[in-house]
């Protein structure tokens, strides 16, 4: 009759994923089955095509970058829970979240968390610093052809100079949490979830 | 002992024979006959009426009992996942509203909270887009006794239970049946009957008579399926020198549209059993089917389009410019194709499940937007092949103008103004 029990979340499953990501009941399932709609290939993961099946994240120019970010290094699928945990960060930074401050890790979507999501697009080899020629190629995505190289050079230029203060040449985490203190990083990085 | 087991022979035999009589005379009577003279009987409609009925009580039934034992019941959620704010400029969204601080840069101003715009649409198009979601089944709002949705619906309480089986014993032993014979009498005496229709000479009485085996033949399919079709403004029925177009649901589209008012279908040759259908159809009226071959090539079609609607005495023809089946909640980027003959277009929209006010509102308004416009920009294609990378180009000239253009816009205002710095 059209169910398909073996993929069905079970009531454990749906409370784990609670506690982790801090959505609520009704959105676990409905972004299951938004999970199950993406998943064509029906083996409970979701691969790169799968994403890039979007129309709308295709012509994205940054969508690969943020296809990435839901991939855990070296991996070419993503599970239920992968896909919830990184959703996580893009929710709304509430008053609930200060009552469940006794946990020992911060929520997934704490300020730092949200804007490590942000530091990664930058980041393309993860290794924590985002060079000269990162930045470079995540400029290039984002504009296409329409600037030349040279203008582009010294934007990077000049956006590490502004940012690095360790005079390394690359910007560190910390350095960019610093360069975007005074960015509204709660409301530009949040998507309201219906409940 | 023969003469002893002959009378109950005779009585096994004369039990299921009599039965069957008085089963078919039922059928003719209350179905068949009405359907060849074309009159509607409205047994249906009070069936579906009590059928809602049940639902809504069902529904109730088992949202009291959630609330008792506290468990979650899945509710599909039709407002959508997230809220999307409505969309604003690249521009606006990413330096904010009102002027940005810095506005004599003749630099391009890059910031790197510049890619949080892009993250955020992205994700959100992750998580809840416009295109996947016309190709999804839709979701019930209650449980109609016969699981559709992917969520199993448990067994609350007794009644529940009863009522569940009653409803599959009627739906499966004595409706499936019904409707099964009915389709299968209906296509039979559909193709007999046209067929016979095409022997007749060309004259007015055969074309009169072909419509009426052509609706014959809908009002059977109908009835196995047991739709409830109401038909709105039918004053703007197509006449006879025009196209008539149609967003596409589901495949019995051509069904229920036919059943109001004969058309000529355009679509491929098909075998088997369809192929037997289309050549008896074709047989009484002038329908455009094509061979595989011949639907690549543009120029011919239009041309066989064209001759069939220059011609004042054929039907009307019917096409899907969507060119794919979608889903019951959008409507998507007509296909040209059917708009270069250059003849009169008549427009109709197929919903599913909806009451006349709602409906009413929706086509007024469908109709004042469509003057060029469609609801969708995405291609249906899609579905199958991959964006066009022209799509991502424009977005990349449109952040590339903002990194670069507030220089240039600002200079145009000083030009204007007349008071520079």
């Amino acid at each position: 009759m059209g169910s398909r029990a073996s993929t069905l979340l079970r009531e454990e499953e749906i409370e784990e994923i609670k506690k982790e990501t801090g959505f609520s009941h009704s959105q676990i399932t409905r972004l299951y089955s938004r999970f199950t709609s993406l998943d064509k290939g029906e083996n409970g993961a979701l691969s790169r095509e799968d994403f890039q099946r979007i129309p709308e994240l295709a012509i994205n120019p940054l969508g690969d970058r943020i296809i990435n970010a839901f991939f855990p290094e070296g991996e070419d699928q993503v599970n239920f829970r992968g896909f919830m945990r990184t959703l996580a960060h893009f929710r709304p930074i509430d008053d609930n979240e200060k009552k469940s401050a006794a946990s020992s890790e911060p929520p997934l979507n704490s300020r730092a968390n949200k804007l490590q999501f942000a530091f990664r697009m930058y980041d393309l080899d993860r290794d924590d610093k985002i060079s000269r020629d990162e930045l470079l190629q995540v400029l290039r995505m984002m504009v296409g052809v329409n600037i030349s190289d040279d203008q582009l050079g010294s934007i990077a230029d000049r956006t590490i100079q502004e940012a690095d203060t360790s005079g390394d040449g690359c910007i560190s985490f910390n350095e960019f949490m610093k360069v975007l203190e005074n960015v509204d990083v709660e409301h530009k990085m949040s998507i309201r979830f219906l409940h | 002992m023969v003469w002893f087991t002959w009378p109950t022979d005779n009585l096994l035999c004369r039990c299921p024979g009599l039965s069957i009589t008085v089963w078919l005379t039922l059928l003719f009577v209350l179905i068949i006959a009405p359907a060849v003279l074309g009159g509607f009987f409205n047994i249906h409609t009070l069936y579906v009426r009590t059928l809602l009925k049940i639902f809504e009580w069902t529904s109730l039934l088992m949202d009291k009992r959630a609330k008792n034992t506290n468990q979650h019941i899945h509710k599909p959620c039709l407002r959508g996942i997230i809220a999307k704010d409505p969309p604003l400029s690249l521009q606006q969204a990413i330096q904010g509203f009102g002027g940005s601080v810095s506005c004599q840069h003749s630099k391009p101003k890059f910031e790197m909270s510049d890619v949080f715009y892009f993250n955020q649409r992205g994700v959100e198009s992750i998580v809840d887009d416009e295109f996947t979601k016309c190709f999804s089944a839709q979701e019930l709002e209650s449980w109609n006794l016969l699981t559709r949705s992917k969520y199993n619906f448990p067994p609350i309480s007794l009644r529940l239970v009863v009522l569940w089986s009653l409803g599959l014993l009627i739906r499966y032993g004595l409706l499936l049946p019904l409707r099964v014979m009915l389709a299968v009498t209906g296509i039979g005496l559909f193709l007999i009957l046209s067929t016979l229709v095409g022997f007749l000479p060309k004259i007015q009485l055969r074309s009169y008579l072909s419509e009426r085996v052509h609706l014959m033949g809908y009002h059977f399919c109908i009835r196995s399926l047991t739709a409830i079709i109401t038909y709105h403004d039918r004053e703007n029925k197509p006449k006879n020198d025009g196209i008539c177009v149609a967003n596409h649901t589901t495949p019995i589209d051509v069904i229920i549209l036919a059943n109001d008012h004969g058309y000529s279908m355009v679509g491929q040759v098909h075998g088997g059993l369809l192929g037997m259908i289309q050549r008896a159809m074709i047989k009484s009226s002038p329908h455009i089917w094509f061979e595989r071959a011949e639907v690549k090539d543009r120029h011919l079609v239009a041309q066989r389009l064209s001759d069939h609607v220059a011609d004042k005495t054929k039907q009307p023809i019917l096409v899907f410019p969507e060119g794919t089946c979608v889903n019951n909640s959008s409507v998507m980027m007509f296909r040209k194709g059917s708009f270069e003959i250059g003849c009169t277009v008549y427009p109709v929209a197929i919903k599913e499940g909806e009451d006349a006010i709602q409906f009413a509102n929706r086509v007024k308004a469908a109709i004042a937007a469509r003057a060029g416009l469609v609801d969708l920009t995405w291609d249906g294609g899609l579905k199958r092949a991959k964006v066009k990378d022209a799509l991502k180009a424009e977005q990349q000239k449109l952040y590339s103008k903002v990194l670069l253009g507030e220089h240039k816009e600002q200079s145009d205002k000083l030009g204007e103004g007349g008071n520079p710095g």
